[in-house]
């Protein structure tokens, strides 16, 4: 059997009857590789003679299947349109099976469907406010649920599924120490090569490890590191407890009769709040070494002036301020990510959307907290 | 229409299927049968081309896919359709969509002219009306059979079912099986069925080839019906007469 079929492949012959009348004899496999073709070239061959009436034989016909009665009923639905009848004959008893089996002779079993039009405004408007308070609700008795459990594993720390929480430690901590550590060294290197290019004009070169130091520690070590815990671990979080949720694993954790808060949420926060802190320090020390680099290297500085500027430039308070806000980022981030998989419903494409939008908000909950803590700061 | 040849198929070190032949023929419906574990789904997964065997011949419609480049690999794909155990459904696209992907990719179809012949073929699988809803909104009797409606999108000439009726009440799996015997007789359809259903067996089935772990191979083949009274394996009619162990057991004292 050919795959394909020359253009000018017999596929059927016409003829032309008195009074306007034409048969048509439709040839051998009438299938998808033909059916666009031999309606393209019916229609066209049919339309140009303006015939009265329309015959088609079936006879000679080897192979039929819906692709033929396709055919059969676009040209049907055309030429009755132009108020021209159509007739059927010498169906061999195969095809007629298909015309049967397809309901060719009830086109309204098929009809096309009112196509779905666009709501109107209010309606719309009404649609988007529901699903806003129904997120709203969401996130209110998440927001409890991880609450309620936060204080039972407080009250009986051996509710805590320990060794999820360390194998997940180690997947969003230890795991992160590569890129984390790579990420901050760049980080440091730009920052000082920067800055030194504008203080060095006024001999103050020496304030670059300062500069460095105290931007690292008060603000872009724990930044950069919960951004890189939201890209590496929320969307992880988002993905995998999404991904549950669609093959009824969660409803199974449920009707065990455990939380699946308890169960899913608890460790990955706890995890994620005691690594992060830890992936900052790294990020800070890495983001030094970054900075002494380029100062040793391009501006006069030794090794020793450079710790000893850094170290004159931090206080105990800095450290741990940037500690504590870390620890926060580390809470929403991880939050974020369990919050979006539990509302996975469907199919594969929502746990992609779940893992996107994990990252999103994950990132903008780290900037609006970052931003809350420059108040606090402010006003201390 | 598909000959195996002395097929070998192996995941890492262990052997599941050792040279393994047998031929079906064209608008035939054949069933393959066995104990869970005996590489059914193995089988199947070789003959679709998504595993290569480690030795051994498949020829699908006259293309050895075991030897083909990427298109004629690609030819013979066209000829066969799948129907997988979960439906395998796109999840983002509506049903109608799911129908009409391979009809617009392989065809010049006006789109006015798909959207008809995947309505009629929803119709066909009792979907009509459904077009518009995603496969999440379905249960699994309407899943597998728009997934059916997929599978035949392009009416190919060979069709593979994993499973069809697996997880379905008997109302649901009597259509389905009378689907699958009014498209093999009014289109030809040659059929290879992965089944445990012993209607499937009985009524559907023209032929079975029965695999079995012990043999990593081919244990019976044949006529269901005369498999079940004139096996000469003992397993092969156990198979087929499960009844017989049910009736020993309430012969228990109450």
């Amino acid at each position: 059997m050919p795959d394909s079929y020359p253009p000018d492949a017999d596929l059927y012959h016409l003829m032309a009857g008195p009074e306007g009348a034409i048969g048509i004899q439709l040839l051998g496999r009438i299938d998808h590789r033909v059916a666009a073709q031999l309606l393209k070239r019916l229609l066209a061959d049919i339309t140009s003679r303006d015939p009265r009436q329309v015959t088609f034989d079936l006879n000679r016909v080897t192979y039929f299947d819906d692709f033929g009665v396709l055919v059969l009923s676009e040209l049907r639905d055309r030429l009755h349109a132009d108020q021209v009848p159509v007739r059927i004959v010498q169906p061999p008893p195969k095809v007629a099976e298909i015309l049967a089996m397809t309901h060719f002779d009830h086109p309204e079993r098929y009809a096309a469907l009112v196509p779905k039009g666009s709501d109107n405004l209010i309606l719309r408007l009404g649609d988007a406010a529901l699903k806003m308070a129904d997120n709203l609700r969401f996130l209110v008795s998440f927001l409890g649920s991880v609450a309620l459990c936060s204080i039972q594993v407080v009250r009986h720390p051996r509710k805590l599924r320990l060794g999820d929480t360390i194998v997940l430690m180690q997947k969003t901590g230890v795991d992160a120490i590569p890129i984390v550590g790579m990420i901050s060294f760049l980080l440091g290197l730009i920052m000082a090569f920067v800055s030194s290019l504008q203080l060095e004009q006024f001999g103050a070169s020496v304030y670059v490890a300062r500069l460095v130091a105290l931007a690292m520690v008060s603000e872009l070590g724990p930044i950069m590191t919960a951004i890189i815990v939201a890209g590496r671990s929320g969307s992880a979080f988002a993905a995998e407890i999404g991904t549950m949720k669609i093959s009824e694993e969660v409803d199974a954790l449920f009707t065990m009769g455990f939380s699946p808060t308890l169960f899913l949420v608890i460790p990955r926060m706890v995890a994620a709040m005691l690594v992060v802190p830890l992936l900052t320090l790294f990020s800070d020390f890495f983001a030094i070494m970054g900075g002494m680099v380029i100062s040793v290297s391009m501006m006069d500085l030794t090794v020793s002036t450079y710790v000893d500027q850094t170290i004159k430039a931090l206080s105990l308070f800095d450290f741990f301020w940037g500690l504590a806000k870390s620890m926060v980022f580390a809470a929403m981030v991880a939050w974020i990510g369990c919050r979006r998989g539990f509302q996975v419903r469907g199919g594969s494409a929502e746990v992609g959307n779940a893992a996107t939008s994990a990252v999103v908000s994950g990132i903008f909950l780290i900037i609006l907290f970052d931003s809350i803590f420059a108040v606090i700061r402010s006003y201390w | 229409m598909i000959q195996v040849r002395n097929l070998e198929a192996r995941y890492g070190d262990t052997p599941i299927l050792e040279d393994v032949s047998f031929d079906v023929h064209g608008s035939e419906i054949l069933a393959i049968i066995g104990g869970s574990g005996c590489g059914k789904t193995t089988l199947l997964r070789h003959l679709v081309g998504l595993r290569r065997p480690q030795s051994g011949h498949i020829v699908i419609a006259g293309h050895d896919i075991t030897q083909a480049d990427e298109e004629r690999f690609g030819e013979a794909q066209r000829n066969i359709g799948i129907l997988f155990q979960g439906g395998a459904l796109f999840g983002s696209m509506t049903i109608a969509e799911n129908v009409a992907l391979p009809i617009q990719e392989y065809t010049d179809l006006s789109p006015q002219a798909v959207s008809a012949l995947v309505r009629m073929k929803l119709s066909s699988v009792d979907l009509a009306g459904y077009e518009n809803h995603l496969p999440s909104e379905l249960s699994s009797g309407m899943i597998k059979r728009a997934a059916l409606a997929r599978a035949l999108a392009l009416n190919p000439e060979i069709l593979f079912l994993d499973e069809p009726t697996a997880g379905l009440d008997p109302v649901i799996s009597a259509e389905i099986e009378e689907l699958i015997m009014r498209i093999n007789h009014s289109i030809g359809t040659t059929m290879v069925i992965i089944t445990h259903s012993l209607n499937i067996i009985f009524k559907v089935a023209h032929r079975i080839i029965m695999l079995d772990k012990s043999v990593k191979g081919i244990l019976a083949e044949g006529d269901p019906k005369v498999l079940k009274d004139k096996s000469p394996n003992p397993a092969v009619r156990r198979f087929f007469n499960p009844q017989a162990t049910i009736s020993q057991r309430s012969a228990w004292p109450r």
